[in-house]
């Protein structure tokens, strides 16, 4: 187990690695944030001194060094735009993606596994084909349509809800929250469902799938023969069973809802890390780039180990080998 | 002269069949900031097509509460970190500077309330006595020296304010209500330039950093508003500063919100969260004044849309014949070709269809109303004969092949008018390829001197500052021409824009920098396309006077009848 624990450590610095690398030349290749950032008025021994003020001016390797060294004590640069430390912009932009991403993730589960068990168990009723159908809608739209079309149904026609931006916040342990208070939930309800619509469809299909095969297996139709009620057949015997698959894929899909909400944090102009992230890119903002990117890496190795430990919880039969 | 400054509201037209596209930009001076491309956005009229009418939740302007939505990204809250649009933009809520401008970039006090030159390096400024920071203390020509100096000491300063100081050589206090500027040469743009400079509270900001005006610490000007709460990359909200030595705003509490994405800006307006947005898509704009709660002002803005041509390699990248083959000579270097290209274009076709109306066509480097322009000069006519005859005479009979590059997420409909241009320009027959991208790998092929034609926006104050920027003759010593990337020289240009700056006297200076504006023109340094046109929308109720220099201020709106 520990030592399960310290190999993906050691694999998750060498990723680190290769992705700051990567990151790093893929931004350098694109071109100068001077000639971005730069006040148009500026005459070019003032463009040269801020290239040099900002350390662009050295060679890459250099850059790149300069970086590590950084890295390895903690401080991933500071950003060119708003001078103040990259990783301090995005601590103070988590929070409200995690919280999108929390709670879109949790509508895809609250919704997305009973009803996917509803159209497993009636594969054939009109309803387990109206989930089937819906769920097609939900893969097949683009995210930031179904978003704009959110805003002028519940916003601007309806004028239930609000259009963007994030509600009133209340700090728990420090961290800004909104979800504590009813203004941040109304903010909070219509991009967590556009961001969980894609889930939701995913999780419907999945669970569809598992249901089925799992209600053709001998154990259920042991069961079923013992004379098991059917709802505890569906709850013990089959959820139990397709839940291995289901957490894989929530997992994973966590990860990427915080990486990815990016076109739902821009059309309803939640003030989360994909928004810093797309922002940083228009100016080409290196040390917010590369550091969103490791984090985001980092989230994801974090999330895959604490999936890989949850299946021993699952299924016993699962153990993880540690020295193979 | 016809007066730029209009406030009309854009007729009423049926919804278009075919999808028009919108295209988010931001506000930065051209041509630098951040513009984001969300391609993708392109569809909203169709959403709106598909909705036609929209309600409108009732306003309250009893409140005196003011929401605006901004469209570019507010990077920080110093006011001498980053010289954007955006920051700007809410900083001059908080912060004030010595001259300011009037809506039609006129020259107007501001905490100066008289400034003349003494001599012809030496300027004196008389403060306004009584105002207040707010924290109560005075403001003083301390204050003033101290903001002069500030820009450049912060460290890791992405090139902020540092153009604007650079002709100062010092800055002190006479006395509490005078403050002497003594430039490194004679020096006519001063004023201009310090409208840039915000004005800091000496004793708040002298070892603050940029983190401590995020947080407000700092934030202590002279301004119509004072700092409430910042919430980076949403809101900024601001509340009236009552002894602010101004006519006090209608409204006593002001929330700035950034929205970039255009719909979504253009949505909340819709559903009442926000009273006013700037920046409004050109295609919501017949929308938005379809409904009788909302409105639309527009002005010509001070950003002009141009062609940079290469003038200086006898065989520029992208221009051969029509076999690929490299050709004799440079023809760009050949004023009757410029002139073909010049009336190849046409500019009314680009203002009305690809602008949708939001484009005035230009033949100056600034907009009408701005210092130094020439309301004599008019736009070329479209004549496609006349073009290839001239390209005919340049010994160009079967045209030759170019590429046009430019950005497609930094001008309102940038990628488009790339298009129009390279069909218009291939039908008088300059085959025209168009190589469209995102600013920031598009300024990164500029610098690697890849791009022989390509597309640049420009806004400022005035003709001669301009022309230092884009048309001199590139010279790092003096700092001219930074922006030519065509590398146009013409020493009678030079010279009357050097003139123009070294004088005092305005007068003068605007006559020398008509004409270098009038020479450079009629000499084509490069191809102007249009001025474009910047609107607002808000409610009914509310009055905006629209801005050349497309700023928006809470302050300057004001309640009306609808």
């Amino acid at each position: 187990m520990l030592n399960f624990t310290l190999r993906r450590l050691a694999q998750s610095v060498a990723t680190l690695f290769v992705m700051s690398l990567l990151v790093f030349t893929g931004v350098y290749a694109i071109g100068n944030p001077v000639d971005i950032l730069i006040n148009p008025q500026a005459d070019q021994a003032e463009i040269a001194q801020t290239i040099a003020r900002l350390g662009l001016d050295r060679p890459l390797w250099e850059q790149y060094w300069i970086f590590l060294k950084g890295a390895f004590s903690g401080d991933l640069g500071k950003s060119f735009a708003a001078s103040i430390p990259a990783i301090e912009l995005i601590f103070e932009r988590m929070p409200a993606t995690l919280e999108l991403a929390f709670m879109a993730m949790l509508i895809a589960i609250v919704l997305g596994i009973p009803l996917g068990l509803l159209a497993g168990l009636k594969p054939d009723s009109w309803i387990g084909r109206g989930i089937m159908a819906g769920s097609i809608l939900g893969f097949s739209l683009p995210t930031f349509w179904v978003g704009l079309m959110l805003i002028m149904v519940f916003s601007v026609q309806l004028g239930w809800l609000p259009t963007t931006g994030r509600g009133a916040t209340v700090d728990v342990f420090g961290i800004p929250v909104s979800f504590l208070t009813w203004d941040g939930i109304r903010h909070l309800i219509l991009p967590a469902t556009n961001l969980a619509l894609f889930k939701l469809s995913l999780l419907i299909r999945l669970t569809r799938a598992g249901t089925r095969e799992a209600m053709l297996q001998d154990y259920v139709r042991y069961a079923r023969a013992k004379g098991v009620p059917e709802s505890n057949v569906v709850r013990v015997h089959v959820l139990r069973n397709i839940l291995i698959p289901i957490v894989t894929v929530v997992g994973l899909e966590l990860g990427s809802l915080i990486a990815f909400a990016v076109v739902t944090e821009t059309v309803f102009a939640w003030p989360g890390m994909g928004k810093l992230l797309i922002d940083s890119i228009n100016v080409l903002d290196r040390p917010v780039i590369v550091a969103y990117l490791l984090v985001i890496v980092f989230l994801f190795i974090f999330i895959n180990l604490l999936v890989d430990l949850l299946y021993t919880a699952l299924d016993p039969r699962v153990r993880l080998k540690g020295a193979r | 002269m016809h007066s730029c400054f209009r406030e009309m509201i854009v007729e009423t037209t049926p919804i278009p069949a075919f999808p028009l596209k919108g295209k988010e930009f931001h506000g930065i001076p051209s041509p630098s900031g951040g513009g984001l491309g969300w391609g993708w956005f392109k569809t909203l009229p169709l959403l709106y097509a598909a909705f036609g009418v929209f309600l409108l939740t009732p306003i309250n302007i009893a409140a005196a509460e003011l929401r605006i939505g901004l469209s570019g990204e507010v990077t920080s809250l110093d006011p001498h970190l980053l010289a954007s649009q955006p920051n700007l933009t809410v900083g001059r809520h908080v912060f004030e500077s010595l001259t300011d401008v009037d809506p039609q970039t006129k020259l107007i006090p501001g905490l100066a309330e008289r400034w003349r030159a003494i001599d012809v390096t030496t300027w004196e400024f008389n403060l306004r006595r009584g105002v207040k920071f707010h924290d109560g203390s005075d403001f003083t020509a301390e204050d003033a020296a101290f903001s002069m100096q500030r820009p450049l000491s912060i460290k890791g300063s992405p090139g902020g304010f540092a153009s604007y100081v650079r002709a100062i050589e010092s800055a002190t206090a006479v006395d509490a209500h005078t403050l002497r500027i003594k430039t490194k040469y004679p020096y006519g743009a001063l004023p201009e330039d310090i409208n840039s400079i915000l004005i800091v509270s000496r004793k708040h900001a002298l070892n603050a950093g940029p983190e401590d005006f995020d947080a407000g610490r700092a934030m202590i000007g002279t301004g119509p508003y004072k700092f409430v709460r910042y919430q980076r990359g949403d809101r900024l909200e601001l509340a009236r500063h009552d002894n602010w030595w101004g006519k006090a705003p209608a409204w006593n509490r002001v929330t700035l919100r950034v929205i970039p994405a255009d719909p979504s800006r253009t949505a909340s307006l819709l559903s009442g969260e926000l009273d006013a947005i700037e920046h409004v898509p050109s295609a919501d704009i017949k929308n938005v004044n379809k409904n009788n709660n909302l409105r639309v002002t527009q002005t010509t803005s001070w950003r002009t849309i141009l062609l940079h041509l290469d003038q200086y390699r006898a065989q520029p990248p992208g221009v051969t014949d029509a076999n690929g083959k490299p050709l004799a000579k440079n023809p760009f270097m050949d004023l009757r070709v410029r002139q073909a290209i010049s009336k190849a274009i046409n500019r009314n076709a680009i203002a009305e269809r690809v602008m949708e109306g939001l484009a005035v066509p230009a033949n100056n480097i600034v907009s009408p109303g701005v210092f130094g322009h020439n309301a004599a000069l008019k736009a070329e006519t479209y004549d496609v004969e006349g073009a290839k005859k001239l390209l005919a005479a340049a010994g160009y009979p079967n045209g030759f092949h170019v590429t046009l590059a430019g950005p497609n997420n930094r001008y309102i409909n940038d990628e488009q008018i790339l298009q129009t241009v390279a069909q218009l320009l291939t039908r008088a027959g300059i085959t025209t390829r168009v190589e469209a991208m995102p600013m920031s790998a598009f300024l990164g092929r500029v610098r690697k001197e890849e791009t022989a034609f390509a597309l640049l926006g420009w806004g400022s104050f005035a003709a001669d500052l301009a022309l230092r920027s884009l048309v001199a003759a590139p010279n790092p010593e003096k700092g001219y021409g930074a922006w030519n990337w065509g590398r146009y020289a013409n020493p009678k240009v030079d010279a009357l824009m050097e003139q123009a700056l070294a004088s005092i006297d305005r007068n003068k200076r605007e006559t020398l920098a008509r004409e270098a504006n009038t020479l450079a023109m009629n000499d084509l340094a490069f191809i102007p396309l249009h001025h474009q046109v910047v609107s607002w929308a808000m409610r009914a109720s509310l009055s905006y006077t629209p801005r050349t220099d497309e700023f928006t201020f809470a302050h300057h709106f004001t309640p009306r009848t609808p």
